[in-house]
């Protein structure tokens, strides 16, 4: 399986699965997809990636270790939580703001969305820090 | 007073800091805590008279009555001002003491702690907070002992203390609860409200028994008491405080709490007595044994315990005023005592009685303090020891013959503190001159400071001690029991009985310390002829317990994966299959209804099959992994296919990623290719897998037969573009409505990878190597050339 034409094919499949799990993680909230999915797709990206060029060549192209990602994802997570207590309401409530892109055009940012980005990094960082290890030759 | 009781814990976070811009120094900017809550207390001291008790209230968990109650009265302020007083000293002292030591800052911190723990007990109305702060001294005062935590002996010791009243803590905790099931409420101030209803309870024995067991193994009661001496192996700023002020006065003061609630009973009485009493002499006798200082004053402490018990048992007003007095004096002639023995190891390096010597003229102010600390404990006016002793006798006096006995024990127990008490502040200190491994000389203010302090403290109660009996003493004891007691205390009460039995109790004590080494061989000789005692005990009890858990754990933990997952299955099966049989509460399977799949949908299902096929004729594990995979591929097909679009998406990225890992795992572990089952294996899990398998579909049919209610869902649908502005229900319920629960899972599946990696990596070297690649067992180097999963897996 790992000839010539994989391992030349799989660093560009990585990074359009890359891109892939971010389309699925943003789209989340109203089509399939969301952080789980998006992490778990990633995670793939980062196996194959590691089974066509080797664990060093994802540890560098990760340049954080993986088990950090993870822990950046639960702060991440919890701290979509901080803006509910600004606003006075149960922690971990939807805060949603309009931000004017001009031209009379909004972007939706939310404190669910930081959340669901939190999730993927969790997921990704934890499901490739186990892998990377497992991996590696002891 | 929230702020006074956390501020240490907070401070604590900032000790390590402090120490290290100040060094030892530090000692005089942390003791401004202490002393400000100390003067907190005070300033609080005219309210608590007018009002008897100030009440405040922080919600912690309201909705089980689980509150942050502080409760400030009589008892509770004296213990207050003991602790946060004798904490200010504590804290200069440690600094003279531990000058220089590596980890000065985290004692401090371990300190403050320490000392917070003790006043959230002694403030708590909440029995649940109380029980909280309770532990945390436990845990604290653990942190404490085993400081030197390279020792052995203080490592054990740590541990001791920690099962010892942890043990306590949980039974008081269960008596706790008990005792909220009956009356309905946590709150002390509720409680001291019932009157006698709470004595006439059915439980009222049970829980009697529950709260005198935390009661007595904090405060180091026979049989419970072997955890002290050997708790000597902290620092001596740590053993001149835990004696004193905290720790072992927490169950004193447990017991004073619990007196208008559970006291005064015949129960209580003899339960009390006896211990207290036994103690009391067990403790006199084992301390006049040894030839260690501290030790010494750590068989006095228990024995100090064990009289204040004692006064507790035997009830009514004039024990109480005793008890409190004695408290009072105790704290600070042990806390001012134990510095001394501390300053003496400092400038002499040695605590050993028969070395030392001659030290008075070159330690002239630790002489003076040390003085002071044994007048006070030897219970000679005018120091306030003497009102205490004259004030207990006064109060067993009384005739009955229970108290007749406890009279006798006291006046024994009292003579032998006496000698041991002038045998701790004068044999240093007196005669030739002894063989010492340091030339001693007066240590820093740091050291000499709290000592003298406290000696002078002790003085100035005994002559201010009338106007003790009318405020502060006053009023500890009534919000104990009765409210007229203690106002007429007098340092000299003219010549009366208990005045007649000091003077016996000194005569005798004189007689005890002239025939000291006598006494000392004497009460060796019968230790060693006895031999066994709770301390061996434990010892005993704790390589039982690991000897049961050992065969336990040889028993059920077999290393072997497949026997884990065999008996998890054979759980699940019984799980599933035996309340089915017993409530023959089968699903009705009605085929007549059933339809005929559709074309794809008998497509997956050929493909699900021909998988599972595969999985069971492979010849090599790798094969059944993927194969394995083809299966849930086929499931999330069908997730597709019935609209679960989120689910099949992440059922095939699960299944992906679980062959990958499982590969890796299978490769990593060396495994054999082929799985060799025995025959009789084969057929235990064929049986284990059809059993678990049907059972589950089963379940499933049965499941579906009930009504389904659909209040979330329908909220969810309803609610969710426009409460949370998402159209995909899943996800908005993912993280939005039930964010908590995904941040929980979240913080799961990172500690989950954590652990995972430790467990990858902590492998011992050498082991679990390749039984079939022996080559690279000798490799412990990383390899640089990439190793990939279909080099390793081939």
């Amino acid at each position: 399986m790992n000839t010539v034409i994989f391992r030349t094919i799989a660093p560009a499949l990585t990074a359009l699965m890359v891109l892939f799990s971010l389309f699925v993680l943003l789209r989340g909230h109203n089509e399939p997809g969301g952080g789980f999915i998006g992490g778990l797709i990633a995670a793939s990206a980062m196996a194959l990636y590691g089974i066509s060029s080797g664990v060093q060549a994802v540890r560098r192209a990760l340049y954080f270790h993986p088990i950090t990602m993870a822990g950046f994802g639960v702060l991440l997570a919890a701290a979509s939580g901080i803006p509910s207590y600004i606003n006075q309401v149960p922690f971990l409530s939807g805060i949603w703001w309009k931000l004017p892109l001009g031209n009379g055009q909004y972007f939706d940012l939310s404190t669910p969305m930081i959340f669901d980005i939190g999730v993927w990094f969790v997921v990704v960082g934890a499901i490739t820090a186990i892998m990377l290890t497992l991996e590696e030759a002891d | 007073m929230l702020l006074a009781v956390l501020s240490g814990f907070i401070l604590a976070m900032f000790a390590p800091s402090l120490k290290h811009f100040f060094g030892y120094r530090a000692g005089w900017l942390l003791a401004i805590l202490p002393a400000a809550i100390f003067v907190y207390f005070l300033s609080q001291y005219d309210q608590v008279m007018a009002n008897k008790a100030i009440f405040e209230y922080h919600p912690w968990i309201p909705s089980i009555g689980i509150n942050l109650t502080f409760y400030l009265d009589g008892i509770s302020l004296l213990f207050a001002l003991l602790i946060s007083g004798i904490g200010t000293f504590i804290m200069i002292y440690a600094g003279g003491y531990l000058k220089g030591h590596v980890h000065l800052g985290r004692f401090y911190a371990f300190m403050l702690m320490f000392m917070a723990s003790m006043l959230g007990v002694v403030l708590s109305s909440n029995l649940m907070a109380l029980f909280v702060f309770w532990e945390l001294t436990s845990v604290t005062s653990f942190l404490l002992i085993g400081f030197d935590h390279l020792r052995k002996a203080a490592r054990r010791a740590a541990l001791q203390a920690l099962i010892v009243t942890g043990f306590g803590g949980l039974a008081m905790l269960a008596g706790f609860v008990i005792l909220s099931a009956s009356t309905g409420t946590f709150e002390m101030v509720d409680l001291l409200q019932y009157g006698n209803a709470i004595k006439d309870m059915d439980l009222y024995f049970v829980v009697l028994i529950l709260i005198l067991l935390g009661a007595f193994t904090k405060s180091a009661q026979f049989p419970f008491h072997f955890w002290l001496p050997n708790a000597m192996e902290a620092p001596t700023p740590v053993s001149a405080y835990l004696h004193s002020a905290t720790m072992v006065k927490a169950g004193i003061y447990l017991m004073m709490r619990m007196y208008p609630i559970l006291g005064d009973t015949v129960e209580w009485s003899i339960i009390l007595g006896a211990f207290g009493g036994f103690t009391l002499l067990a403790g006199v006798f084992i301390a006049i044994r040894q030839t260690d200082l501290k030790l010494m004053l750590a068989y006095t402490t228990m024995a100090s315990l064990g009289l204040l018990t004692m006064l507790l048992g035997a009830g009514g007003e004039g024990a109480i005023e005793g008890a409190v007095l004695y408290l009072l004096a105790h704290s600070l002639f042990k806390g001012g005592l134990f510095m001394v023995a501390g300053t003496i190891y400092h400038e002499a390096g040695t605590l050993d009685i028969t070395k030392l010597g001659g030290l008075w003229a070159k330690m002239p102010i630790t002489f003076v303090a040390a003085m002071l600390a044994a007048l006070s404990m030897g219970g000679i006016l005018p120091l306030v020891g003497f009102v205490a002793k004259e004030s207990l006798y006064h109060a067993l006096i009384s005739g009955d013959p229970l108290a007749l006995i406890l009279l006798v024990v006291a006046i024994i127990g009292n003579a032998f503190m006496f000698a041991i008490g002038f045998a701790v502040a004068l044999k240093p200190m007196l005669g030739k001159i002894g063989d010492t491994p340091k030339a001693a000389q007066e240590g820093s203010i740091m050291l000499w400071l709290g000592p003298l302090t406290l000696g002078l403290c002790g003085l100035a109660a005994g002559f201010g001690i009338t106007y003790l009996g009318q405020s502060i003493i006053h009023n500890a004891i009534s919000s104990i029991g009765n409210a007229n007691a203690g106002t007429n205390l007098h340092l000299w009460a003219g010549f009366n009985t208990p005045l007649m039995l000091s003077l016996l109790t000194m005569a005798l004590g004189a007689i005890i310390y002239m025939l000291f080494d006598r006494m000392r061989n004497f009460a060796d000789a019968v230790l060693n002829w006895i031999g066994w005692g709770p301390d061996k005990g434990f010892d005993q009890f704790m390589a039982g317990l690991l000897y049961l858990s050992q065969i336990v754990t040889n028993r059920l933990q077999t290393g072997q994966l497949r026997s884990y997952l065999r008996s998890t299955f054979i759980l699940l099966a019984l799980v599933i299959w035996l309340p089915m049989i017993a409530y023959d509460a089968f699903p009705t399977i009605d085929f007549g209804a059933l339809t005929i799949p559709t074309f794809s949908e008998a497509g997956i299902l050929t493909v699900a099959v021909i998988g599972l096929y595969a999985i069971l004729v492979a010849r090599s594990r790798l094969t059944s992994i993927v194969s394995l995979g083809v299966v849930g591929f086929a499931v999330a097909m069908l997730f597709m296919l019935f609209g679960a679009p989120d689910l099949s998406y992440t059922q095939f990225m699960v299944e992906t990623l679980s062959v990958v890992i499982l590969a890796l795992v299978m490769t990593r572990l060396h495994l054999d290719k082929a799985d060799q089952k025995t025959g009789l294996e084969a057929v235990v899990a064929t049986v284990v897998a059809v059993a678990v398998g049907s059972g589950l579909t089963l379940l499933l049919l049965k499941v579906m037969e009930t009504q389904l209610d659909m209040k979330l869902s329908d909220f969810f649908i309803k609610f969710s573009a426009t409460l949370a502005h998402g159209h995909n229900i899943v996800n908005v319920i993912l993280v939005d409505f039930r964010a908590l629960d995904t941040l929980g899972e979240i913080s799961v599946v990172m500690t989950t990878g954590v652990v995972i990696l430790a467990l990858i990596n902590l492998r011992p070297k050498g082991q679990n190597k390749a039984k079939n690649k022996p080559e690279n067992a000798s490799e412990n180097a990383p390899k640089n050339a990439p190793k990939t999963l279909e080099e390793s897996g081939q």
